[in-house]
């Protein structure tokens, strides 16, 4: 590349930096003086919102380590967790036209017996939010996405609805949801017709929190952290312990990692 | 030898108005079934977060897969060069178009936000083979009326081979994907078979034809055209062919996942104890839509029964809702293996045999699909120049100057 393209580049850098500053102050204070002349909880939100807000960022990968010695049979402690996080299950009004078979579970415990020694293990199931998610290549329209941060979610506003991240899913994690929703929580949206599943609680992750269901286990069954990091707690304790990839076999290679199974 | 005259079908009967009317009230109740379902969500069907995908996936896939098909007689009079079947590429043509309509129509319609469809065509992951299909299903439309203008133009009839070849090519690259969406499904173990794609194709062969020959035989008998008993053999047999094919691929299908002790427990469950699938698979597709059929096609005593070979086609269509069913509703049945070699359980149904009873709105809109399919395809020859007026020896053994 020649000296005089290069400064083109950056001349047009520059100014696609200039421009773009002077768009964010004028939309933030046209947001602000329209929220002066009528105070909707929309605008205020714009007019507040964090300008240096980050992407995710491809350095971190979140995940999480279960530890199945530490879960204890019957306790639903991190199902509940997740519920009143985000909405759905007990304590939502939503879904009370729809079966058991048909309403949204974002996290499940699953027991696991072995057939030949007849030991048992239970375990928390939700989305696995595998590196090489079979839901996101599946997904026509891209609504099924993967983060750069690792975090796999469902853009409700191109979700058509055509359930194949739900038939390519090898975790059954995703749900789809089979009436009006009305009583949703402003992080967690939920709409009839589309297709959903456990978060990671994203929007805690975000503001530097740990997800509902790691936080309410007080068993210490559930870690959460940065598998990039390798001076994380997560990823010292899985350089010391056996864990395990459920279907490894299918090289999704999932975020969500067990012990003890 | 004596030029093939198309004209369309005069349509003015008490008969084609009764049959319009019939498949317009099917219609009308698919609309309002749809309405329905939009309105108040999959909640009033019978499908659920185990069975994702229900009866109008069933016949929308079974009209998909029989629109390649239905093409097939285009197809071996253009890009193999079979004269016979010259005169009938027209009705094949339009009758794979009209069939792909209905079998869309089912498939969007039976989305959770139908009310999107634009974002299906906007907002593409490349990666994805149903967004591949979104554009095998659209270029089928343009190929095919592409390749019936080459055939209703005489300016155009020096191209009738080139867009025969590229509709032949293209229909299997459609059904390709048809399958593999299917196919590349590796967590589930009634899928995850490469032997589907082609599969797929040539249950689209033995559906396909089986649609056109009671279409064809229909047309012909009820405008009182005649047409020859050569041409119904040689159709008649390359139908036993197809049919044949299929229940070889079932085989080699069932006997590949047999050999993979991993998919033992699928196979048990289809073959052996699987209720409903397993009537399904052994009664209605292996024997009422394969070895019925075939000795229909075959045996003596129904050569030159017209009669026995719509039977046989009516089977074949029987036998071909039936395996549909048996993969795409078999297949979810079947609970996903979490933990290979282990026992699992949960509130979510997992380790469990799911079951599925479709309501009835979800198969008036399937059923829909098909009355649009016919439909359509009855106005179109009424409308057209596609049907032969004769079929005699004398106008399809040397029809040079149909375009091929």
């Amino acid at each position: 590349m020649s000296q005089k393209q290069k400064m083109d580049l950056n001349s047009a850098e520059h100014n696609a930096q200039v421009v773009d500053t002077a768009r964010r102050r004028f939309l933030g204070q046209a947001a602000g003086a329209t929220a002066v002349i009528a105070p909707g909880i929309t605008l205020m939100t714009i007019a507040n919102a964090e300008a240096s807000s980050e992407g995710a960022s491809s350095a971190k990968r979140w995940g999480m380590l279960i530890d199945t010695n530490r879960c204890e049979e019957g306790c639903k402690d991190c199902v509940i967790a997740c519920q009143q996080e985000n909405g759905w299950g007990i304590g939502s009004t939503d879904e009370s036209l729809s079966n058991s078979r048909q309403k949204a579970q974002w996290i499940r415990t699953v027991t696991v017996r072995d057939t030949d020694t007849g030991h048992t293990n239970q375990l928390p199931m939700m989305c696995q939010h595998c590196e090489h998610p079979p839901c996101v290549d599946v997904c026509p329209t891209g609504a099924s996405m993967k983060r750069a941060d690792g975090i796999v979610l469902v853009d409700k506003h191109i979700c058509i609805g055509c359930r194949y991240c739900m038939m390519a899913c090898p975790y059954k994690a995703r749900s789809f949801i089979h009436e009006s929703m009305h009583d949703q929580k402003s992080h967690a949206p939920r709409g009839k017709g589309t297709v959903e599943s456990c978060t990671m609680c994203v929007h805690r992750v975000d503001r530097g929190d740990q997800p509902a269901c790691v936080e309410s286990c007080d068993k210490g069954a559930m870690m959460f952290g940065d598998l990039n990091d390798p001076n994380s707690e997560i990823s010292k304790k899985l350089a010391t312990v056996s864990s395990t990839q459920i279907r490894a076999d299918l090289g999704t290679s999932p975020g969500v990692r067990y012990s003890g199974i | 030898m004596k030029r093939v005259v198309y004209s369309g079908i005069e349509g003015r009967s008490l008969g084609y108005w009764g049959l319009m009317g019939v498949l317009g009230l099917f219609i009308l109740m698919a609309a309002g079934s749809f309405f329905f379902m939009e309105h108040s969500g999959h909640h009033a069907t019978g499908m659920d977060n185990q069975i994702v995908w229900g009866i109008p996936h069933v016949f929308a896939i079974f009209l998909i897969v029989a629109a390649s098909g239905a093409l097939n007689v285009a197809s071996i009079s253009s890009v193999f060069n079979q004269k016979i079947y010259k005169p009938l590429a027209r009705m094949s043509a339009i009758l794979a178009l009209t069939l792909l309509a209905g079998g869309l129509a089912v498939l969007v319609l039976d989305l959770g936000r139908a009310d999107r469809l634009v974002v299906a065509m906007t907002s593409y992951n490349f990666k994805s083979i149903f967004a591949w299909n979104i554009y095998l299903y659209t270029g089928f439309f343009v190929i095919v009326l592409t390749y019936l203008w080459t055939m209703f133009d005489p300016a155009m009839h020096k191209y009738t081979r080139t867009a025969g070849t590229a509709a032949f090519l293209w229909r299997l690259a459609l059904t390709t994907g048809t399958g593999s969406i299917f196919g590349f499904l590796s967590a589930r173990q009634g899928y995850d078979a490469a032997v589907m794609a082609p599969m797929f194709i040539i249950m689209s062969f033995a559906f396909g034809k089986a649609i056109f020959m009671i279409l064809l035989i229909g047309t012909y008998r009820y405008t009182e055209r005649s047409m020859s008993a050569d041409l119904i053999m040689r159709l008649k047999n390359l139908f036993g062919v197809f049919v044949a094919a299929v229940l070889y691929f079932t085989v080699v299908f069932h006997i590949t996942n047999l050999y993979a002790a991993e998919h033992s427990g699928f196979e048990r469950f289809i073959l052996i104890e699987g209720g409903i699938f397993t009537m399904l698979f052994w009664g209605v597709q292996v024997f009422l839509g394969g070895i019925v059929p075939l000795i229909l096609i075959y045996h003596s005593a129904f050569s030159h029964n017209y009669r026995a070979l719509i039977v046989a086609s009516v089977l074949v269509i029987l036998g071909g809702i039936a395996q549909v069913y048996g993969i795409v509703i078999g297949g979810q049945a079947y609970p996903l293996v979490l933990f290979p070699g282990k026992e699992v359980s949960s509130s979510f149904n997992d380790g469990v045999i799911s079951s599925y009873t479709p309501s009835l709105p979800e198969v008036l809109l399937g059923l829909g699909g098909v009355a649009l399919a016919i439909a359509l395809f009855l106005f179109a020859i009424k409308v057209l120049r596609l049907v032969p007026d004769n079929l005699n020896a004398e106008h399809t053994e040397n029809s040079s100057d149909v375009p091929c």
